[in-house]
């Protein structure tokens, strides 16, 4: 009989399970968006597992009418892209003006928008949780958010979380 | 430039000019994973990050980061698919 080559132990002393990263999306402006979608999709291509849980404004990442129109908080935002006395970023516009500053950073560093970072999130195998508690408080129905997310409340993504290397909220 | 160990046989290269992170990672770990086991991918960067994440993408993976070299404004990293 011939026995299978050794694989050599991995620090978790378990050479077969994957590592696994769980995220919780709270945000709803296009800044928040990204950091999630880059660390998930930066885990899958490493081979992990990844898991994101979209919660409260979180949750219009996976709104198909609002994730292409994110936008960027203008005021209380001291480090936004248009540099003015923070009590501008109440003029109207001003919330208009920054997104189009954000998008276009974005669009000049050849970073993919929000909707394409969740298909490359998706096509990575990257699990959606949707916060079925936020779609009841702000009336979001399934048929709203893109296909292939798992509406879940926090046991379900505790469950997914209890077994992760990496636990992070944005 | 400096050059660590001699560069291998490549089955394919990548060149992620202009990208940053997470592209040139997510790129690369999509073209390792079609790439048999033994195969090197040679991997082309201008992302200033690439100096310590191509390393920790070829550990995380399990991948053998087999030779790399630092021209500056462009690095060129040689990934040899691990074996699963």
């Amino acid at each position: 009989m011939t026995l299978p080559a050794q694989q050599p132990a991995t620090e978790a002393g378990d050479e077969t399970k994957p590592k696994r990263i769980a995220l919780v999306a709270s945000k709803g402006t296009l800044d928040q968006a990204y950091p999630p979608l880059i660390l998930a999709t930066t885990a899958a291509s490493l081979g992990w597992e990844a898991g994101i849980y979209f919660t409260f404004y979180g949750l219009d990442i996976l709104h198909q009418d609002r994730f292409e129109r994110l936008r960027v908080a203008s005021l209380a935002n001291p480090a936004g892209p248009i540099k003015v006395p923070n009590l501008l970023g109440a003029v109207p516009g001003a919330t208009a003006a920054a997104t189009k500053v954000m998008k276009n950073w974005m669009k000049g560093s050849n970073m993919p928008d929000v909707p394409e970072f969740v298909q490359m999130a998706q096509g990575l195998g990257v699990r959606f949780f949707a916060c079925a508690t936020t779609m009841g408080v702000m009336g979001v129905d399934e048929t709203d958010l893109i296909d292939g997310c798992d509406i879940a409340g926090a046991a379900a993504f505790l469950d997914f979380a209890a077994d992760a290397d990496v636990q992070l909220f944005v | 430039m400096t050059t660590h160990t001699d560069i291998p046989d490549t089955h394919e290269t990548l060149d992620t000019s202009g990208l940053l992170c997470p592209l040139p990672v997510y790129k690369a770990g999509i073209v390792l994973g079609r790439l048999e086991p033994g195969q090197v991918l040679e991997l082309i960067c201008t992302d200033p990050g690439s100096l310590e994440d191509i390393p920790a993408m070829a550990r995380q993976r399990g991948d053998t980061l087999v030779a790399s070299e630092d021209q500056g404004d462009t690095q060129r990293f040689w990934i040899q698919k691990g074996a699963s």
